[in-house]
């Protein structure tokens, strides 16, 4: 902590330095205060009332006041929707409103709100009931003519055969019956109405069993759907008609009427009745629909007003609930006077808070400024690095990971240039690095739009990552060059290439081999290797060590990273008992297998490295033969082997020991230290200071921990430098893949000669080309490129167990509630 | 096949384990119920609410609230939760997630008949039924006038009807009469339950027929208090205990001739794991007994959720969650009425 202050600032390498502030806030002057710090969003309060529940606390009624608001708003805008309206975005921002004239303002626009959509409900619900009225009378009156009609056509009939009397063919009954009829007839009562029409058949069915069949019950199917009067909702109803007779059965009917949600309507037999009822009713609904339509302008009018302010109200709502949230953090002093506050702040921000404290003081005409206090503490501060839309998103591939802990060295500056990078050496093609790169650019050009809009889940995450995206674009076009790989085509851009055939006819190319004719070309593959028998085993030697050059190049910045972490700390015991080990165990193994394979490159030997390596280990006396590459290597190799043997038990024993003498030391140091350094009071402080830290001392802890940790780096400097070889792998699958579309898929269409296989063909590699390659593939890169950064990067410096800094902030509010 | 429900269980039944699990673990928490005691008004309740899983379900309601809306609220949540998982299952766990609803439906026959024998409005009387044990044809419950109308009319239609086969008379009804109705439907219910179940086998039967089995001894023994001292006859009494149960066949024979609370208590102190809940109340007392019960039930029904692959956990999540709600009234109501103090009366708390 106390390191940081005087170095140069390291802008994203080491967290910014934090200080814990206590602000002692007179309540006067607390709301104001605590609002301008949100407009300026570099504090981070501290819970001082954490025991406390929510309903406990200081400002727990004023919290519960702008829920309540904020449930109005709701309701606002959910009408609103109703009504098609949008709140508009950029709404008239006047400072003038208050939460209190707002609580009432809000009031008033809610019961105004409600009584109109009471109103409107209630002529809707008479409204429909009068469309219900209508149907019914008129679907009733056409069963009522079409029975009469046949019941007229009946009576013809029957007549007609009483006419043709001593035909053999009449019932004898009938007769008897029809005459007797008159006499007998009962009047019929009726009930018409509608039922949904989901629910008509347990409604006859009831109707049946609770009159035991003694009902006569005509349905008809209403074309279309009716809005129902009693829920407001669209459903589909049946007209029905009940003969019934007898008042018991009447009554019986009722009641399953109306537990069946059947909307009964008067009815009349009599024609003309029938029609002035229609007449009536058409007439009340026309009234009716313009008291309506009346009635919706008006309500349209205000909420348009509510949608012109709604989002100022909205944000004034969020922030002053934010605002009192953050109050109720704060213990209230004894004399109930003041608010004291804890939390911590960039030490870069003292001056504005302080301005900003300053400024709340006179605007809310308070005696007594704010106090601004700094705290000493052991407690570890949040981290916080200042990062701008392009290196946030690197900074979230590490913070994914684990949040750095406080002032340790940032893996997320190196990310930004290797995460790329690595991700283009397993994409390497330049055809298609452009075509990410144009989808990319497409983000950012419209980033203004996109940023303010809500976006789906995915495009949200590549949005979120189009700095990312741009990079490894532009890393992949500069590794598909080095590969010179186009949709795996060949190119000769930079020059015609190196090799050509022995004589002009060039027939044997493929049986005699090619002889180099020019010098060799300038930049990247060679074009002719490109569709060469020997061009796989090319260029896996050739991405193969390239890749285990990248590793070790990476994992050894791994662990000089680590020794920035441990000078910055002051920390000796890790600079001498663990970097330096660890420095020479993987450069005396892979170091020393990253300078053989350059020098191979360089003399061009014919050399086998397996065997160098393999027999380095297993019999590092013998001579190595036609293997060698330069003079001295056997002894080179035999003094790094004793190097890396020497180096494990030096990773393993001294640093556990010394930490346990070092303990000792202290606590010994620690009872004489009153005596002896009273003078010094600083360094007393920090001997005090880091014994608390290390107060019990297990030294089994210790030592099994630090046994743990060698082991992994040993294993790890094997493993992880196999695990580099991912890089060559995709790379190679990479490349086969798109040469398999283009030759099985491009070619073999080419070669038909048909226009329309052709379209197909293209199509067809189109989409595998998008689809496999553009993204499978570049999600596929991109997890490998994510591990070697997390595993086999980050373990070797990065503790990533720190805290994010989350200040108060209003900016983030706006974010959060979506 | 019992003891192999691992390997074929999750087939069908994993996805809803898991939700129900999930909701269980949003189960208020002691600290929550703590935290609500200590409430001074509703609002602090729907405070502390909206923290929970309760929140989106109550978070559009103005002030003032009613304790009403909160129960409403509370058990509308209970009611989604289930119609998901009900949609989602396949059978037998449909048919046994409705075997849940059965005992509500029940309530409700009896709650609407009641009603309407003491002539309430049936829109009111529907409003108070429990959403879990609605039917299409509810409200027609109120044309019946005797037993054998309702049966014709009404329930035939739904899965009470072969429940109604034993209480089918032509008697009219009037409030004895429901009260009996009741416990035969019950009666029924819990066995047809319990035959389901071992029907199912495997954990299923055995945790189902260990929950059953206590629902139809403290059915039992309600009803033996309840009926002491009404012309109810002893036989009549017998016929009204389930064919299951611990305490089932001596232990009813014993209930059947008791004459007060004591004679109860020494019949089931009988019993060792009755025995600990009687011996929390002083003799002669009665009132505690249901929150005595209540806590044993809650405290079966949490281990019902130790063992995997069973149907037990859907049955025991329904009940916790409904004395939840139960909970929740009745603190909303001791801090409506000012009767802090007793609070802690009825509270069973379930972790």
């Amino acid at each position: 902590m106390g390191g940081g202050t005087h170095r140069p600032t390291m802008d994203l390498l080491r967290s910014e330095p934090m200080q814990l502030v206590q602000l002692i806030i007179p309540i006067e002057s607390a709301h104001r205060s605590i609002s301008y710090l949100g407009d300026l969003g570099f504090f981070q309060f501290k819970d001082l009332n954490s025991e406390k529940s929510p309903f406990q606390r200081t400002y727990a009624t004023q919290i519960k006041r702008c829920g309540e608001m904020a449930r109005k708003l709701r309701f606002f805008k959910e009408q609103m929707v109703k009504a098609g309206l949008s709140p508009s975005t950029r709404s008239a921002i006047s400072d003038d409103v208050d939460l209190d004239n707002l609580e009432v303002k809000l009031g008033e626009l809610e019961a105004e709100l409600m009584e109109m959509n009471a109103n409107h409900e209630k002529l809707q619900h008479s409204y429909n009931e009068l469309i219900e009225y209508k149907l019914v009378v008129q679907k009733a009156g056409e069963f009522f003519h079409s029975a009469q009609s046949m019941a007229a056509a009946k009576q013809r009939e029957v007549e007609a055969q009483q006419r043709g009397e001593g035909s053999i063919d009449s019932p004898l009954l009938l007769e008897q019956e029809m005459v007797t009829d008159p006499s007998k007839q009962v009047k019929l009562g009726f009930v018409s109405g509608l039922v949904p029409r989901e629910k008509s058949l347990a409604f006859e069915r009831i109707l049946f069993r609770a009159t035991r069949g003694n009902v006569f019950l005509k349905q008809s199917v209403l074309e279309g759907s009716v809005t129902d009067p009693a829920s407001g909702e669209k459903a589909e109803k049946n007209v029905f008609v009940v003969f019934y007779s007898g008042e018991r059965a009447r009554n019986k009917i009722v009641k399953i009427c109306e537990a069946f949600g059947a909307n009964r309507y008067p009815f009349t037999e009599d024609l003309s009745k029938q029609f002035q009822i229609i007449t009536e009713v058409s007439g009340r609904l026309e009234e009716l629909k313009t008291t309506i339509d009346v009635g919706l302008v008006h309500q349209t009018n205000l909420l348009q007003t509510i949608a012109y302010h709604f989002e100022q109200w909205s944000h004034l709502v969020k922030k002053e609930k934010s605002i009192y949230h953050t109050l109720s953090m704060l213990s209230i002093d004894v004399t109930k006077k003041c608010l004291v506050a804890e939390g911590w702040c960039p030490v870069f921000a003292t001056n504005k808070i302080q301005n900003v404290l300053q400024r709340a003081t006179v605007d809310s005409n308070s005696q007594i400024g704010t106090i601004f206090h700094i705290l000493q503490t052991k407690e570890s501060p949040p981290t916080y690095f200042h990062t701008n839309k392009f290196t946030s998103a690197f900074q979230e591939i590490v913070d994914a990971y684990g949040i750095a802990k406080y002032q340790e060295a940032n893996p997320g500056v190196f990310t930004i240039i290797t995460f790329p990078f690595l991700f283009a050496v397993m994409f390497g093609d330049w055809g298609h690095g452009i075509c990410l790169f144009l989808a990319t650019s497409y983000f950012i050009i419209k980033e203004k739009k996109f940023s303010s809009q809500k976006l789906g889940d995915i495009t949200e995450m590549i949005f979120g990552g189009r700095y990312v995206i741009m990079m490894m674009a532009l890393f992949s076009i500069y590794t598909g060059l080095i590969y010179n790989e186009f949709f795996s085509v060949p190119f000769e851009l930079f020059g015609p290439s190196a090799y050509g055939c022995r004589d002009p006819a060039c027939r044997d190319a493929s049986t005699a081999g090619l002889v180099k004719v020019r010098a060799t070309y300038p930049f990247g593959v060679d074009p002719k290797w490109h569709g060469t028998r020997s061009e796989l085993p090319f260029l896996n030697s050739l991405k193969m060590k390239m890749s285990i050059l990248l590793g070790v190049a990476q994992m050894n910045l791994g662990i000089i990273l680590s020794y920035f972490n441990a000078k910055f700390s002051g920390n000796e015991l890790n600079i001498r008992y663990q970097f330096l080990p660890q420095m020479i165990f993987l450069n005396s193994l892979f170091g020393y297998l990253s300078l053989l394979i350059v020098v191979k490159w360089c003399i061009g030997s014919q050399a086998d490295l397996y065997h160098v390596m393999i027999y380095m280990f297993l019999s590092p006396t013998d001579d190595l033969g036609e293997n060698q590459l330069f003079f001295g290597q056997k002894f080179l190799q035999i003094v790094l082997l004793l190097a890396a043997l020497v180096a494990v038990p030096w990773m393993l024993f001294p640093k556990p020991f010394l930490l346990k003498k070092q303990h000792e030391e202290r606590h010994r140091g620690q009872s004489y230290a009153l005596l002896e350094n009273s003078l010094d009071e600083s360094d007393e402080m920090e001997v005090r200071h880091g014994s608390s830290s290390h107060e019990e001392f297990e030294f089994s802890e210790v030592f099994v921990h630090q046994l743990i940790h060698t082991i992994e780096f040993v294993l790890g400097a094997v493993s992880n430098t196999a695990s580099y070889l991912r890089l060559w792998a995709l790379s190679l699958a990479h490349s086969e893949l798109s040469s398999v579309f283009y030759d099985k898929v491009l070619l073999l269409a080419w070669g038909f000669n048909n226009i329309f296989i052709l379209i197909i063909g293209i199509f067809v590699f189109i989409c595998a080309t998008v689809g496999v390659l553009l993204v499978m593939e570049t999600l596929s890169a991109f997890l490998h490129a994510l591990r070697l950064h997390w595993v086999e990067f980050q373990s070797k410096f990065y503790e990533g167990d720190g805290y994010k800094f989350q200040p108060f902030s209003f900016a983030s509010l706006d974010a959060e509630d979506e | 096949m019992y003891g192999f429900e691992a390997m074929t269980f999750n087939i069908h039944g994993g996805y809803l384990e898991a939700i129900v699990r999930g909701h269980r673990a949003g189960l208020l928490t002691a600290a929550d119920y703590n935290n609500l005691c200590q409430c001074e008004t509703l609002d602090d309740i729907k405070m502390h609410l909206s923290a929970t899983e309760y929140g989106p379900y109550l978070q559009n309601e103005p002030s003032p609230l009613h304790t009403t809306t909160i129960v409403e609220k509370c058990t509308l949540k209970l009611v989604d939760e289930y119609k998901h998982m009900l949609c989602q299952a396949t059978e037998p766990l449909s048919t046994f997630l409705e075997y849940i609803t059965y005992g509500h439906m029940i309530d409700n026959v009896v709650l609407i008949v009641t009603g309407t024998l003491h002539e309430r409005d049936v829109q009111e009387l529907l409003e108070k039924c429990h959403p879990l044990g609605m039917f299409d044809s509810i409200a027609t419950l109120a044309v019946a006038q005797n037993m054998r109308e309702l049966y014709r009319l009404v329930l035939v239609d739904t899965p009470l009807a072969p429940y109604f086969s034993e209480c089918i008379t032509s008697e009219d009804l009037d409030d004895m009469n429901i009260e009996i109705m009741r416990n035969t439907l019950y009666k029924a219910y819990l066995e047809d339950f319990y035959k389901f179940c071992q029907k199912l086998g495997g954990a299923t039967a055995e945790i189902m027929s260990d929950l059953l089995a206590f629902e139809a001894d403290r059915r039992a023994v309600n009803i033996t208090i309840n009926s002491i001292g009404t012309e109810l006859t002893r036989d009549d009494r017998r016929k009204l205990y389930s064919n299951f149960g611990l305490l089932y066949p001596y232990g009813h024979e014993e209930l059947a001739v008791c004459e007060d609370i004591d004679q109860v208590r020494a019949v089931m102190e009988k019993y060792p794991p009755y025995q600990s809940i009687f011996s929390k109340l002083s003799y002669g007392e009665s009132q505690m007994l249901d929150k005595a019960f209540y806590e044993e039930e809650v405290k079966r029904l949490c281990l019902a959720f130790e063992q995997q692959f069973h149907y037990g956990v859907f049955f025991a999540y329904m009940r916790l969650r409904e004395q939840e709600i139960r909970n929740l009234m009745w603190i909303s109501e001791c801090v409506a009425q000012n009767q802090k103090s007793r609070v802690h009366d009825s509270v069973v708390f379930i972790f």
